[in-house]
């Protein structure tokens, strides 16, 4: 091997592991939100609005899976919806109930924006983000296969912009 | 000279990985991190051996919201949220996830969510039917429980998208699952997670007194068995 090649390759040895690093560093593992939290943040931080935080926890003590995934429309996929304030307001998605009827309205900016600013859009504490390793795929090629085109997936959506800054 | 460049090149990986772990780690648990400088004994073992180096616990189950990470304390909305554990307060308990029994908290009544957006009177449509699905593994089989499952969801949240309504006609294994398909498209996001103290929750009905592992093809041919 000439001295040049091998530079190249050390460096992009070098790069690989940049990219490793950096996506161990963008993996929010270490907050301790509560489980099936979900960070929105498809717009919000390029608008200059703290991202959205979802708590599963909290409307599924009062509101059965049935109400938002059948009946409302949500998508089972982080940020897969694409909620904008223009919708809301027209009653869809949050604003179904988010309307000053079943709910408080639109004008609580602050409880529904409340994310760090630049968090990406996740569903937090899921098994695949807490994963060491990527998701195991099977010697007969299941899942991969049989994926649907829209198939959700919150480790998708958690490192897509995980990836971004390493580029 | 070529083994040399190997090994600088892998040292090199190496440093550099372990420097952008450890600042991830300084930059989010700095508690943590001086934790573990006390349990060293007298900074004699490097930062690399650490005990756990790839396993991160949580540092507080069920933390309110300003103090979890995911919510900005400078953010005066969410000192109002509420926190987890004062709405759990009664509920029976799990080890995982929310660490709330979600299915016995509703079927024992200590929950009474709305199936309907504006009617609190609409009953669940609630179907009781079991699905054993045998697992080609030493794993107890697994029984797929429609009444839970109709108590929070509607058919069509799973019919016919995620699952072809009859029994046997879907591939699924555990792979997929932590793909986040088939079972996995809920468990591991919102409903409970698939971790060690959860798998038999899933994986409840025991194999037969007689069952045994089939041998693999590699295994069957190996002349030195
Ligand atoms: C019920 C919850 C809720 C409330 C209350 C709320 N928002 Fe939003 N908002 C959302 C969600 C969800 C999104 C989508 C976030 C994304 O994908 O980035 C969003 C997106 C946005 C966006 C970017 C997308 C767009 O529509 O242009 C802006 C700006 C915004 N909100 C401003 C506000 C302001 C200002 C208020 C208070 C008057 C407010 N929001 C109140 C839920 C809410
Ligand atoms: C009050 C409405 C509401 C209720 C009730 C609700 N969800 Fe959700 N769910 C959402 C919203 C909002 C999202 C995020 C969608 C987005 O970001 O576009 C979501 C996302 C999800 C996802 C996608 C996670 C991923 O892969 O990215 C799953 C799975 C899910 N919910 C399951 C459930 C289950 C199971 C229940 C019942 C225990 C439930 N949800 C109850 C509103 C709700
Ligand atoms: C099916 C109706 C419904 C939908 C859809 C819904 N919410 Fe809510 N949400 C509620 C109700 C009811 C409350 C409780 C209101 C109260 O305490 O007065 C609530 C409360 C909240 C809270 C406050 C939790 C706390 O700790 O007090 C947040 C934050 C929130 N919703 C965000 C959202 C966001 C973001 C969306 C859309 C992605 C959304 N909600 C969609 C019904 C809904
Ligand atoms: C959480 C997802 C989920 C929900 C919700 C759900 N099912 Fe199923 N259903 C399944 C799975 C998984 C199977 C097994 C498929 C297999 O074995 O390949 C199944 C199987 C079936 C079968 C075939 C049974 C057989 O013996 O062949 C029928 C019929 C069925 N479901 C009807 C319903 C109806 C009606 C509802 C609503 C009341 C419903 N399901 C709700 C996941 C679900
Ligand atoms: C559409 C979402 C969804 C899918 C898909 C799904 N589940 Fe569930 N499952 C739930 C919800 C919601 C619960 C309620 C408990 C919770 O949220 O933790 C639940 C609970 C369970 C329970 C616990 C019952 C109890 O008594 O505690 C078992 C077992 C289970 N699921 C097995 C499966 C299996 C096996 C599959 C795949 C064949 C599957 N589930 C697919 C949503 C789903
Ligand atoms: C949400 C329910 C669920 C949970 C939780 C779960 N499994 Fe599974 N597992 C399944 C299903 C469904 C299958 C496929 C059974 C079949 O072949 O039809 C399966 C199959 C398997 C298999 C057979 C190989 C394969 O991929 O088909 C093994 C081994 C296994 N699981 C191990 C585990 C372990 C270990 C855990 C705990 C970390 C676990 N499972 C947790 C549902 C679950």
């Amino acid at each position: 091997m000439s001295l040049r090649k091998t530079m190249e390759f050390l460096k992009r040895l070098i790069s690989i592991s940049a990219i490793v690093g950096a996506c161990a560093m963008m993996l929010p593992q270490t907050a301790s939100a509560e489980y099936a939290d979900v960070v929105i943040n498809n717009y919000a931080d390029a608008a200059g609005m703290r991202p959205v935080v979802f708590p599963h926890w909290y409307h599924r003590i009062r509101f059965r899976c049935k109400v938002c995934h059948a009946d409302l429309g949500f998508q089972f996929k982080a940020g897969g919806n694409k909620i904008t304030m223009a919708k809301i307001i027209d009653g869809q998605f949050c604003g179904a109930c988010h309307n000053g009827e079943i709910s408080w309205s639109v004008e609580n900016c602050g409880m529904c924006h409340s994310g760090v600013p630049g968090t990406p859009t996740q569903i937090h504490g899921s098994t695949v983000q807490r994963l060491v390793a990527p998701a195991y795929k099977s010697l007969d090629g299941g899942g991969a296969a049989a994926a649907p085109a829209d198939a959700p997936a919150g480790g998708a959506a958690a490192s897509k912009p995980a990836a971004k800054p390493a580029k | 000279m070529k083994s040399l460049f190997k090994a600088i090149a892998v040292t090199a990986l190496y440093a550099v990985s372990v420097s952008m772990v450890s600042a991830a780690e300084t930059k989010a648990t700095p508690k943590s991190m001086e934790l573990k400088e006390v349990d060293a004994p007298s900074g004699t073992v490097s930062s690399a051996n650490t005990f756990n180096r790839l396993l991160k616990k949580p540092k507080q189950k069920n933390a309110p919201p300003p103090e979890d990470g995911i919510h900005d304390p400078d953010n005066e909305g969410s000192h109002v949220l509420q926190p987890p554990l004062v709405a759990y307060e009664g509920l029976p308990t799990t080890d995982f996830g929310n660490y709330v029994d979600w299915v016995q908290s509703l079927q024992k009544g200590f929950l009474n969510p709305r199936y309907d957006r504006v009617d609190p009177t609409v009953e669940a449509l609630v179907m009781d039917l079991d699905i054993v699905r045998e697992v080609k593994a030493s794993m107890p089989d697994v029984i797929f429980p429609h009444k839970p499952h109709t108590q929070w969801l509607h058919c069509s949240n799973c019919h016919p998208k995620i699952f072809i309504p009859q029994k046997g006609a879907n591939q699924i294994n555990m792979s997929a699952i932590l793909l986040g398909q088939k079972c996995g498209v809920c468990h591991g996001k919102v409903s409970f997670p698939i971790t060690t103290l959860s798998c038999k929750k899933c994986h409840s009905k025991p194999k037969p007194e007689d069952w045994k592992p089939p041998l693999s093809a590699a295994s069957q041919k190996n002349p030195w068995r």
